[in-house]
């Protein structure tokens, strides 16, 4: 779900439901990793209800866009632990 | 003192003209992984070149969101033990079991339980006389030979008769829960008795093929994963007799369903020698150190110098900037992205 304005598309605020910060922390450092973007942060309104606020502010580019190069940035980098990960078991058990 | 987050953002070097925006190129090339030790029970290894928050998100996944099957639903048909229905139900759904779980499906609320979603174990006990797998030993007091004797005999008595009669015990190990690859044996208590059913009686399980037929288990059949972990002790007379039935889960849910007994990282300690050590300093600091991170290396002429041997086993123990002035010499940090 994402809260923003119509006029201005750089900056809004995307609420996602069932997700803690195992998600959020690592979507927030990658989103820091952008140059495009000017501040990002996030929050966890009740520890109770599964839900997670994340805030993102860019320079000028829409905030969504900016948000999905995130998650798939995070995606590719998760991809590459995993390939590393199994080649180095598999040098180890040789 | 020891600095541990990183400067994230990525225009924060601007200013100086240095460009802190992360790459995936530069990622992938500096990103590697080093196995130092892996049994079939533990792991340990090195991650150098990733943030603490991606290593923190793969920890919490590990414990949480990775999934296994446990014990969840308990038919009791008879527990005339001490240990109480429920206490044992729970024992029960702690203990791990050897299968893999992704040759199983979830199941909801509205499943039938079939095998696709569930494993069915059976214990039936019974404590018999004769059957104490547990005495107490007693030992010699130091007594004269005379009252020695007589409590001699009179253990022996009590050992055979009374003992025996009353106090025996008999401890139920998780090996005497049997696999039932055909489904559960307990009959469902249907409305229409009187219905002739040519097909088999319903049970609590609707198995439409028997899972030791599966490829995947007919020649591994399930086990425990301990088969000598003490789930209840039995007095004389005493049965037990259920049926449980094991589910898919993720830890998120119940922490039987988490995999790993626990998963932890630290930042590999840096210590830094702020300037050189000669001679009896050195010799000191490395008397110093609890777990023998310095070394001495002779410099030629004589002289000695300290140098940082095993960073990995530095505790940040803080001994060697214990005494007066020390702090000049060494600095205690952490490495920031590797990662143990």
């Amino acid at each position: 779900m994402e809260l923003g304005s119509v006029q201005d598309q750089s900056a809004s605020t995307f609420s996602l439901t069932d997700e803690d910060h195992t998600l959020a922390n690592s979507l927030r450092f990658t989103l820091n990793q952008d140059p495009r973007v000017t501040f990002c942060g996030y929050s966890i309104p009740h520890p109770s209800d599964a839900r997670v606020n994340i805030r993102v502010q860019t320079t000028g580019d829409p905030a969504s866009e900016v948000f999905k190069d995130s998650c798939q940035d995070l995606m590719l980098i998760c991809q590459h632990v995993r390939s590393t990960f199994d080649h180095a078991v598999t040098n180890f058990k040789n | 003192m020891a600095k541990t987050e990183n400067i994230q953002y990525s225009g924060a070097y601007a200013s100086m003209g240095v460009d802190n925006s992360l790459r995936l190129d530069q990622f992938r090339s500096n990103f590697k992984v080093e196995v130092m030790r892996l049994n079939e029970d533990d792991m340990e290894f090195d991650m150098i070149g990733i943030d603490p928050s991606i290593a923190n998100a793969f920890r919490r996944i590990l414990i949480a969101e990775l999934p296994t099957m446990a014990i969840e639903k308990v038919l009791i048909a008879n527990n005339t033990s001490v240990i109480q229905d429920e206490v044992l139900a729970h024992r029960l759904g702690l203990i791990p079991i050897k299968v893999d779980p992704r040759l199983f499906d979830y199941m909801s609320e509205n499943d039938v339980p079939n095998e696709k979603n569930t494993i069915v174990f059976k214990l039936h006990v019974r404590c018999e006389r004769g059957d104490a797998r547990l005495t107490e030993k007693r030992r010699l007091t130091g007594m004269t030979i005379f009252t020695e004797v007589v409590v001699l005999i009179f253990n022996w008595l009590v050992t055979e008769w009374y003992f025996k009669m009353a106090m025996a015990c008999y401890a139920v190990t998780s090996d005497e829960l049997k696999w039932l690859p055909n489904g559960s044996e307990f009959l469902l208590a249907t409305e229409n008795s009187a219905s002739n059913s040519t097909s088999r009686p319903k049970t609590y399980t609707s198995f439409s093929c028997s899972q030791d037929s599966l490829p995947q288990f007919s020649k591994n059949p399930i086990t425990l994963k301990h088969p000598d972990i003490i789930i209840a002790k039995l007095g004389l007379g005493q049965e037990i007799e259920l049926e449980a039935h094991a589910v898919k889960g993720m830890g998120k849910t119940h922490a039987k369903w988490s995999p790993v007994a626990t998963a932890w990282y630290r930042m590999l300690p840096e210590a830094v020698l702020l300037q050189e050590i000669q001679d009896e300093k050195a010799t000191e600091l490395v008397q110093k150190c609890p777990t023998k991170v310095f070394d001495i290396e002779d410099v030629g002429k004589g002289k000695k110098r300290a140098t940082v041997g095993r960073p990995r086993d530095c505790t940040l123990c803080r001994e060697c900037i214990r005494g007066e002035g020390w702090e000049n010499y060494v600095a205690l940090r952490r490495v920031k992205d590797h990662l143990i």
